[in-house]
């Protein structure tokens, strides 16, 4: 025991597993199930193991909801990530996670060590990876104040956050290739980054995380131990406060070479077949990865913790075991092929030395300079966490928020100014400031680049492509939590099939305040229910994910934020579609019903400064019956350019397909104020351009489906000319708006007023 | 034509080079890892572009000691064609086989998109294939940080004086460089390097094939 | 033992953006004083040699074989007692 430890009854009398994370109540199960005091390592071991982000002891209840098996579905939640099979002996693997608080206190690093740990989840089943995307949300980039302090400090976050992503994801070498980008004040003092990972494997090439078989050897491999990072999983379950900045040793930093070496020796030790199963040391280090993995193959560890390598000196059994040092995985060996593994790792520089053995008794027996240190049955640290039922309750305003009229103003009278305001919010502009620091080309098999519904990556050796997005909304949720569960999923789906493809299946990340507060609870609650009964509804398990709680700053919370990141099959790659118009003369045909819902749009918080009213209604069928048509239309190659319509409505839908020279030319009959026509976010509408032979065979099939269609008008050069029932409302020139559009977020983060 | 595909620690785009050069009728890559002590099998060499030892130091730098640098100077010396893209570029400039820097993006971001480039050198060995199809403007990706091109007034004389210059950013400088230069070919005209990558543009569906152009030029 | 430290910095004629990044955010800050900013970087090397002019001699080639690119770095460094 290290000398200045406190004892187990200290532990005790003091209340010190109050700072790993425990509560009373959890410690006194710990003590019981132990049938004595834990030690200051046992402590801790429990601490991370019972945190929320590695028990779900919150969530659980609730994350039953989701459907997660189905025909295609190889592996779900349960392994680091979840694998989908694509057909022809191949699959995909997919995952995202969060990494809110780190961002938070080190933006750089917090994002950069997000992406590496979502890539080492991915190759950690056996996959190369091929596709980042993020999720990125902030406050206001800029008010009314200039030089105002917050709005310069989000300012810093945003830039410091793509900068971390690009740095670690360009030098892995693994393209970014999609993600959205949010601003509201409710993520001021609460950034949320959630990084999504994407691979593709072959069926045999599959690796699982469980240990078995008493004798075989446990090998370290990967970057030297530090104290970076303690008790960072127990960090992201906390509330940030003003003591947050003085955490910052918890944060961990992350190293893409040797994530990139790491990569390389990883498949090639998986392609010799000398390793029996494999895991990455991500939240709770090598606590985590030895119990799960020990657990999951109800056998037992036993591990010389003086051979661990460290960078720091005098490192205690607590920090070795707790450390968050990046870029490190856990591998059990076939017998005797333990050589073969360090032969492989020594070709590619990478530290690899075994540390301790799987043994028959199911416990984590830990030995340090010659004492135990730590001997813990597995099912006490891995299958005991109390699992809480929370109360919930309808937070206060609720019901008064949502029985309010969602349009309170007048049409303003200079539509056209109102119209450049919008494409310029944030919100709503081009992310091309943020995608082209990334490298969304290496490796050539980007097809589709950011800036269309969905990103497509194509799978090498076929003829297939996967098309995959990551979405969330917080003020739809926030008004309405279950419809916005609902329109979240269904988003997500929606965006792939405008690609060409069939969604096969999600991952969600839920981003949420401290669910001990009823009112979260409840937001938590309905959320997840509005996401299951879509996941059922369009048969879309969630093979696995992530939970980030307590996303507050001195009490106040984030909006609710579930993000889902979805991945769907192309079956062949000329299906591939995106949202640009192709040629003058094509024929818009705008697919599904446009009424007055401006709950929660951009175009009423702009106006009004807040969000009122409810979301807008999805329903589920007609959703389908949409998704299908066009799907369908795709595939008999009669489409030539695919957009859904979502934030800023039908005006933004139409400026985001225009490319340089393509513009529109539009008069649309729409019994509705023009605002409202060209604002409103109802679900299940999506913009097609098809060419004018083509235009009705389309019209034939929507009419055949009931999927309301209507030509709206056709693509021309140069021009953004948008009329209501013939009456003029925008008639500008393209180029003009597209620069305001593209370069705003430009214009805010160089030169910042 | 066989060309070897030089793979450092931490190359990135090795194999998208790989798969380039293979799709040439009249190409065939090989991978040679950066301890090699021979290129002698090879009609030439391309060096692909990445994060070679994580930029340590500067980038390109430790790449231009390692081992197979030996091998790859006397394949220069020897008159085989040298291709170094992007890092590769860095790792020519570090090793002196070009003249120059490489260093950060005068905007100080990473920049990706693909860029308008004027052809200055259609005679050298690597853009024959554009004089063929009487092209001088194409579109190649750029993806770089550090692809600020910097050398002294007299080694820029020279530059230009000898041609040299094969491409120039003809849209905005992306980075910086001085006189806008994309890629340069040492005195004799057999080592070529450049920051955008011509592997990235090879079919319609990456949205270019002006890259295409460039290996096709090598088979002759 | 000894250490060297080597002090590289971009040669005058080179255009340093960071230093001029950093130059503006000084001003913005406050500090209307700050007129130029060039940033270099310190490369600290342990080494296991007693006689100083050994160590400086050896320092100097390895600043001319890796630590140094001549052709845009200048760079100074002085060997301390460890």
């Amino acid at each position: 025991m290290h000398p200045d430890e406190p004892t187990p009854d200290q532990i005790y009398s003091e209340q010190v597993y109050r700072k790993m994370g425990l509560n009373d109540v959890e410690y006194s199960l710990v003590v019981e199930l132990l049938g004595r005091k834990p030690n200051l390592t046992e402590t801790g071991i429990f601490g991370v193991m019972w945190s929320e982000h590695c028990s779900y002891k919150n969530s659980k209840p609730l994350l039953s909801r989701f459907p997660v098996d189905g025909p295609e579905v190889l592996q779900g939640p349960g392994e680091g990530a979840g694998v989908v099979d694509i057909g022809d002996g191949y699959a995909f693997v997919f995952k995202v996670e969060s990494h809110n608080h780190p961002s938070a206190i080190e933006p750089y690093q917090g994002a950069a060590t997000g992406v590496g740990g979502i890539l080492r989840d991915i190759f950690s089943m056996g996959a190369r990876p091929v596709a980042i995307l993020n999720s990125l949300r902030f406050g206001p980039l800029s008010n009314n104040e200039p030089g105002n302090a917050s709005t310069s400090r989000t300012r810093y976050l945003f830039r410091r956050v793509v900068a971390g992503i690009a740095g670690y994801g360009n030098c892995i070498g693994v393209p970014t290739v999609g993600g959205e980008v949010c601003f509201d004040e409710c993520y001021t003092g609460n950034p949320l980054v959630n990084a999504m990972g994407v691979g593709i494997l072959r069926h045999d090439q599959l690796q699982h995380g469980r240990a078995e078989g008493a004798g075989k050897s446990v090998i370290y491999v990967g970057s030297a131990t530090g104290r970076d990072g303690i008790h960072g999983a127990t960090f992201a379950s906390e509330e940030l406060n003003k003591d947050s900045d003085t955490k910052r040793p918890s944060v961990q930093v992350g190293d893409p070479f040797m994530g990139k070496l790491l990569i390389e020796a990883c498949l090639e030790v998986y392609e010799s077949g000398a390793i029996y199963s494999v895991q990455d040391m991500g939240a709770a280090g090598l606590t985590c990865s030895s119990t799960e993995m020990s657990d999951k193959g109800g056998v037992g560890m036993k591990l010389n913790l003086n051979l661990v390598p460290q960078r720091a000196e005098n490192m205690s059994a607590y920090e070795i075991m707790l450390s968050e040092s990046q870029e490190r995985m856990l591998f059990v060996a076939n017998p005797g092929r333990e050589e073969e593994v360090f032969a492989i790792c020594k070709k590619w520089n990478v530290p690899a030395v075994t540390i301790g053995h799987v043994i028959e008794e199911p416990v984590l027996r830990l030995k340090h300079h010659d004492e135990t240190v730590a001997e813990l049955p597995l099912k006490t640290v891995c299958g005991s966490t109390p699992i809480y039922q929370r109360e919930s309750k309808i937070p206060e305003g609720v019901l008064e928020r949502q029985k309010q009229s969602a349009l309170t103003w007048d049409v303003p009278e200079d539509l056209f100014s109102v119209f450049q305001q919008l494409i310029q919010t944030p919100e709503l502009s081009s992310k091309s400031w943020v995608y082209q620091q990334y490298d969304y080309m290496v490796r050539t098999n980007t097809s589709v680049r950011p800036g269309s519904d969905a990103a497509v990556v194509r799978v090498e050796g076929t003829d297939k492509s996967l098309a995959m997005s990551i979405d969330g909304n917080s003020r739809y949720v926030f008004l309405d939590p279950k419809t916005g569960g609902k329109i979240a999923v269904a988003e997500a789906a929606r965006n792939v099939v405008c690609s060409g493809g069939r969604p096969s299946a999600i991952t969600d990340c839920l981003n949420f305040g401290n669910p001990e507060n009823q009112e979260i609870f409840w937001q938590l609650e309905q959320a997840v229910s509005g996401m299951a009964e879509v996941c059922n509804f369009l048969n879309l398990p969630v093979t696995g994910g992530n939970v980030s709680l307590y996303n507050e700053t001195e009490g106040k919370a984030i909006y609710p934020t579930p993000v889902v990141g979805v991945v769907g099959l192309i079956e062949h790659n000329v299906q591939t579609t995106t949202l640009f118009f192709k040629n003058t003369g094509d024929v818009l045909l705008l697919l599904g019903d446009t009424k007055n819902e401006l709950g929660g749009s951009v175009y009423q918080h702009m106006q009004m400064g807040k969000i009122f009213g409810i979301p807008p209604e999805l329903d589920l069928e007609k959703e389908l019956t949409l998704q299908q048509a066009v799907l369908e239309s795709i595939r008999s190659g009669n489409v030539l350019s695919a957009h859904d319509l979502s934030h800023g409505g039908l005006a933004l839908a139409l400026l985001t397909s225009c490319t340089d020279d393509l513009g529109v030319s539009i008069d649309w009959k729409i019994d509705l104020r023009p605002d409202v026509a060209l604002f409103s976010e109802s679900q299940s509408r999506i913009l097609l351009s098809v060419s004018p032979k083509n235009a009705a065979s389309v019209e034939s099939r929507m009419r055949q489906k009931k999927v309301p269609c209507v030509r709206i008008g056709k693509v021309v050069s140069g021009r953004f000319d948008i009329s209501l029932d013939s009456f003029s409302i925008i008639q500008s020139a393209l180029q003009p708006l597209r620069d305001l559009w593209q370069n705003a977020i430009e214009r805010e983060m160089e030169f910042p007023v | 034509m066989r060309c070897a595909v030089l793979v450092f620690p931490g190359s990135n785009c090795d194999s998208d080079l790989y798969k380039a050069a293979n799709s040439v009728e009249g190409l065939e890559a090989e991978y040679v890892w950066y301890k090699s002590e021979s290129l002698d099998s090879f009609d030439a060499v391309l060096i692909p572009g990445g994060f070679s030892y994580g930029d340590a130091l500067r980038v390109g730098a430790l790449a231009a000691r390692a081992p197979v640098l030996k091998a790859l100077r006397g394949a220069a010396d020897s008159g085989i064609r040298i291709l170094g893209i992007c890092n590769g570029f860095q790792i020519l400039t570090e090793c002196g086989l070009l003249p120059g820097a490489l260093h950060r993006n005068s905007g100080l971001r990473f920049i990706c998109k693909t860029t308008p480039l004027q052809v200055v050198n259609t005679d050298c060995q690597f853009t024959t294939g554009y004089k063929k199809n009487s092209v001088t403007h194409i579109h190649l990706p750029i993806a770089h940080g550090e692809g600020n091109y910097t050398c002294d007034s007299e080694t820029l004389r020279k530059l230009e004086d000898n041609g040299q210059i094969v491409f120039r950013y003809s849209g905005n400088n992306p980075n910086g460089s001085v006189a806008n230069i994309a890629g340069i070919t040492n005195e004799a005209g057999n080592v070529l390097g450049m920051m955008p990558h011509p592997e990235r543009a090879m079919t319609k569906w990456m949205g270019s094939e002006d890259g295409r152009i460039l290996f096709e030029s090598m088979r002759h | 033992m000894t250490k060297g430290i080597v002090t590289v910095s971009l040669k005058q004629n080179v255009l340093d953006p960071q230093g001029q990044a950093v130059l503006h955010s000084l001003q913005t800050l406050g500090f209307p004083e700050a007129q130029n900013v060039r940033i270099g970087k310190s490369i600290e090397v342990w080494l296991e040699e007693s006689n100083p002019q050994q160590a400086e001699s050896r320092l100097q080639e390895m600043c001319e074989a890796l630590l140094v690119n001549s052709v845009i770095e200048d760079y100074r460094f002085e060997i301390v007692e460890v």
